[in-house]
């Protein structure tokens, strides 16, 4: 057939280990894009779905080599290629859109300098023309005045720019098939959406073949035709895009699909057990074997062969799949989750400012913050003991910041952080008590940067219990196997390196840590935005669970709408360090909300193609907060004129008890605004 | 779970580790030759007074200049001593000396190395500026300045060396100690109220422990040779005391027509250096620092 662009044919790539073992990354992969075709890869971190995509461009990682198999492009094989004949290929007729775009741009480059070293290579154009197809492409892409954007540094621009910029690149040779990994992970909300569109518009209007490879099956949802799940090196499904979101057949899918949080769904989705097995380590049976719900004895022994159902166009690797092809639905239970928060404040910021602003000499001596405009302003919570409070916002909307303040890590300029309604805490870490540090815990985004990797599990979870309570020996050791089986980790942990650890477990160890100082509040972090999809709902879980058997009270942190709809009671919603909405969970995701709250609720990717994220407000990124009148007037489109920009808004209670802080009146957001 | 037999690696004794970072050392041919070399050396200064064939200071005026002999196997100096000899317990003193002074320049530098970098703001700044003030003195004016005040005793010596070879090691330690530093875990202990030198013990020198002691490792090498300079200008070991520094600048004029006299410790010297070279390259690739790509500040 012609119309197959890349032809990849039992590929198998792979690794020699220390003791000269083949370790198969993939593993015997077969599959066809096709021409002005759009394909997701989707899995977790480590099923090779980055290995695949790289090897569509014939390249292969340093370490990694071929075992068996071709990748075929215009019927030639690009893994047996010499470099000469790739290069000609590469940029030309497969380019390549990379994660990171502000890494992947030089940075002493201009941006047009760097289009046009794309165009020098890969067309014929002289100057002239060359000159005109980049403002050509930069058009395309939909930076705004391309002229003045080819004349700016890579660090002016924002990060769904760059990604613009990137997109531009890619397509400067116009290539045939494109191949984008990860393009919007790094990338807030709203700025994905708009990206997102932006391909799908480019896939539409040039015909090019797109291979994306995403961890996210709510971006995959909306840009690809097809969708090819990939498990531990293998592919575990291949069909539709439509058919493997709504009725996926493999119980991998299946599974995945009930674990993500919706939008829809108030409280915390299923969770899968375990986390995908490590390379090499499956000798016999199916890969997906010890997390599976339908599995039996022949799954256990025998590995199941790519089976091609004709009815449905779809491919599957499993034995047990006609019991998936009878439920017609994914059916999502959630676990409702109790509010058993009580009246009592545990936690009370008042008029909380923070600034970043260098100090001055006379401010240093003075051991004082001036800045007018600083970087958090008027803060006003109060937490009480024993609920889940979120903060949302973009990156640059200052809920880290808060969440460093309350902890003691960053000195607030003004305002009064109060614990358990009369007891102040003091803005500097060194001035506060032991028994102040001790009620407020923090659990991080990342957990391997957040545990000592020369620690093993034990020393790790004992720092806290030996500083707050002063353990030794075999109380110690009770306790941490105690703390331990809380989080659901076996005693056979306790020896272990964090290196060890898979991302679930280095994370249950980091609540493990933050659970052993027995605190009254817990500051989460980003705490699911490192780990996988899969092991992200066993996490919110176990956090729940604690939550119940402990009565602790959560300040989650959180770019993720969906995740913060699952395990909060109660939202605040912030642009640029400035509070815009703050109210129950419930209503925060209901109208009439906040225009800001408007837009990131749109931009949110559900992992149904039914579900179009709504594009409200431009993916611009402001610098700084505006001196004066409402925080989000740059990106507002529901501005009401002139009093937007001078005034700072007052606060509106809804009939729920919903705060909104805008000049529109109540009943006029109340108005849908698509 | 099937997962456990892949996880089975157990905390090991200090021993175990060593010895397997040895064997990982070993496995490389630069590995090998640089530790046996070494080891070699080692030995050599252990045992050399036991089997010295000669007496290392008997002068004896009808035997100078003699040539490599079945008797005197590197031949005579322009005293009559036996070369061999004199070789043999030439490295004993600049070993002893340098290794002494490596130890203490890796623990006043790596120790306010990683305290610079922890605590940052002012103190670093001063610190800092000092340390850089140290670095942009040579080094050897300094020293002949240390050794015509204070004598050219061990006990001089050892603080002396330790002092000038350690500045390097400030920054190295602060450069391992600011990679550390922006983690979570840091953060983490932080929060938690865990005093500086809790933070400085636990969480940091585990961290940057590997990087210091290759850094070490390297600065003896380095040191070697300056003590050996310094021996060559007269101000490192006394007569009549065995020192290849000493040996090579007292048969260097004769070198025309006596070259056994001074090749002998010219080899004793550039092989340990060389040695000590391999060894600590070797380490660091053990450990999983590769040198080529980090250049030492």
């Amino acid at each position: 057939m012609t119309d197959i662009i890349q032809k990849v044919k039992n590929l198998s790539i792979g690794f020699r280990s220390k003791k000269g073992e083949e370790i198969l990354i993939l593993k015997n992969i077969s599959t066809n894009i096709k021409k002005g075709e759009t394909v997701g890869i989707v899995g977790e971190s480590g099923s090779g779905k980055s290995t695949l995509a790289l090897a569509m461009m014939g390249y292969v990682k340093h370490g990694l080599y071929t075992i068996g198999g071709e990748c075929q492009f215009n019927s030639s094989n690009l893994l047996k290629m010499k470099s000469k004949d790739l290069e000609k290929i590469r940029g030309r007729k497969i380019a390549m859109i990379p994660q990171n775009a502000g890494q992947a741009l030089t940075p002493n480059l201009k941006i047009g300098y760097q289009i046009d070293e794309a165009l020098q290579l890969h067309s014929d154009l002289n100057e002239k023309e060359r000159e005109k197809k980049i403002s050509e492409l930069l058009n395309k892409v939909r930076l705004p005045s391309p002229e003045t954007i080819a004349l700016r540094y890579p660090h002016e621009l924002s990060g769904g720019q760059q990604q613009r910029v990137a997109v531009a690149m890619a397509l400067a040779g116009t290539p045939d098939l494109l191949l984008l990994d990860e393009p919007t992970t790094g990338l807030d909300v709203t700025t994905q959406a708009h990206v997102l569109e932006l391909l799908n518009f480019i896939a539409k209007d040039t015909g090019t073949s797109m291979v994306y490879v995403s961890h996210d099956l709510g971006a995959i949802a909306q840009v690809s035709d097809r969708i090819i799940v990939m498990y531990s090196g293998e592919i575990v499904l291949e069909g539709p895009s439509r058919d493997i979101l709504k009725r996926p057949i493999h119980p991998y899918t299946h599974g995945l699909l009930k674990s993500i949080p919706k939008l829809s769904l108030a409280g915390l989705p299923e969770s899968m057990p375990g986390s995908q097995p490590q390379p090499g380590t499956i000798q016999s049976g199916c890969s997906f074997f010890d997390r599976c719900n339908f599995s039996d004895e022949n799954c256990k022994n025998n590995s199941p062969q790519l089976e091609f159902l004709k009815d449905i166009n779809t491919s599957v690797r499993c034995f047990n799949y006609e019991k998936l092809v009878k439920e017609n639905q994914v059916s999502q239970t959630v676990n409702k989750i109790k509010n058993k928060s009580q009246d009592k404040e545990i936690l009370n910021l008042s008029e909380v400012s923070i600034s970043y602003a260098k100090q001055k000499l006379l401010d240093q001596i003075f051991n004082r913050i001036s800045d007018d405009n600083p970087t958090v302003k008027d803060i006003n919570i109060n937490i009480k003991k024993g609920e889940t409070i979120a903060l949302v916002g973009e990156s640059g909307s200052g809920k880290s910041t808060i969440l460093k303040s309350i902890a003691g890590l960053l000195r607030t300029k003004d305002g009064l952080i109060r614990f358990d309604e009369n007891r102040n805490l003091s803005s500097d870490l060194k001035e506060r008590d032991p028994n102040d540090l001790r009620i407020i815990q923090l659990i991080f985004q990342n957990p391997d940067e957040s545990l000592n990797p020369n620690h093993t599990v034990e020393e790790i979870i004992a720092q806290p219990l030996k500083l707050y309570f002063g353990l030794k020996g075999e109380e110690l050791k009770k306790n941490i196997i105690d703390l331990l089986q809380k989080v659901r980790l076996g005693e056979f942990y306790t020896s272990r390196y964090p290196r060890q650890l898979s991302g679930g477990e280095k994370q249950r160890v980091a609540v493990a840590r933050a659970f052993a100082a027995k605190p009254d509040i817990i500051l989460c972090d980003e705490v699911t935005s490192a780990l996988d999809v899969s092991v992200q709902a066993a996490v919110l879980n176990l956090l729940q669970q604690l939550k119940e058997d402990f009565g602790t009270t959560y300040i989650f942190v959180s770019h993720d709408l969906a995740v913060v709809r699952a395990i909060s009671d109660r939202v605040a919603v912030l642009y640029q360090g400035r509070l815009c909405e703050v109210g129950p969970s419930n209503d925060v995701y209901k109208f009439p909300s906040h225009p800001y709250t408007e837009v990131l609720l749109g931009a949110v990717l559900e992992p149904d193609p039914d579900i179009k994220p709504k594009l409200v407000a431009e993916d611009i990124v402001e610098e700084r907060p505006p001196e004066k009148g409402c925080s989000f007037q740059g990106r507002c489109s529901r501005m009401v004129g002139d009093i937007c920009k001078k005034e700072i808004p007052p606060w509106q209670l809804t009939d729920s008890g919903n705060a909104i802080r805008c000049h529109i009146p109540i009943k006029e957001l109340q108005k849908e605004q698509f | 779970m099937k997962l456990d037999n892949l996880y089975k690696e157990e905390k090991k004794s200090a021993f175990a580790k060593l010895s397997e970072i040895i064997i990982t050392m070993a496995s490389r041919p630069s590995g090998l030759i640089g530790l046996s070399i070494l080891l070699f050396h080692i030995i050599l200064a252990f045992i050399s007074p036991y089997v010295a064939p000669h007496d290392f200071k008997a002068i004896d005026p009808t035997l100078m200049l003699q040539a490599p002999s079945a008797e005197y196997w590197f031949g005579t100096d322009d005293l009559g001593r036996d070369v061999f000899t004199r070789t043999i317990l030439g490295g004993r003193t600049a070993l002893t000396i340098t290794f002494f002074g490596s130890l203490i320049a890796l623990l006043w530098g790596g120790l306010l190395g990683i305290f610079c970098g922890l605590v940052g703001g002012k103190i670093d700044d001063v610190v800092m500026r000092i340390v850089d003030a140290f670095l942009s003195i040579p080094w050897i004016l300094a020293m002949l300045l240390i050794v015509s005040l204070l004598g050219t005793s061990t006990e001089v010596l050892i603080p002396a060396l330790g002092f000038f070879y350690g500045k390097g090691i400030v920054r190295v330690a602060r450069a391992a100690t600011h990679d550390v530093i922006a983690k979570d875990f840091i953060v983490s202990a932080k929060a938690r109220g865990h005093s500086n030198f809790s933070i400085i013990w636990n969480e940091i020198i585990p961290n940057v422990r590997d990087a210091i002691l290759v850094e070490g490792a390297m600065r003896w090498s380095w040191m070697l040779l300056g003590f050996s300079s310094l021996s060559f200008l007269g101000f490192g070991v006394s007569p009549p005391t065995p020192d290849w520094g000493l040996m090579i600048s007292n048969a260097r004029g004769l070198m025309s027509f006596a070259y056994w006299a001074v090749i002998a410790p010219i080899v004793g010297l550039s092989s340990l250096i060389i040695g000590i070279n391999l060894t600590a390259d070797a380490f660091a690739k053990a450990l999983g620092i590769d040198r080529s790509t980090k250049a030492p500040v």
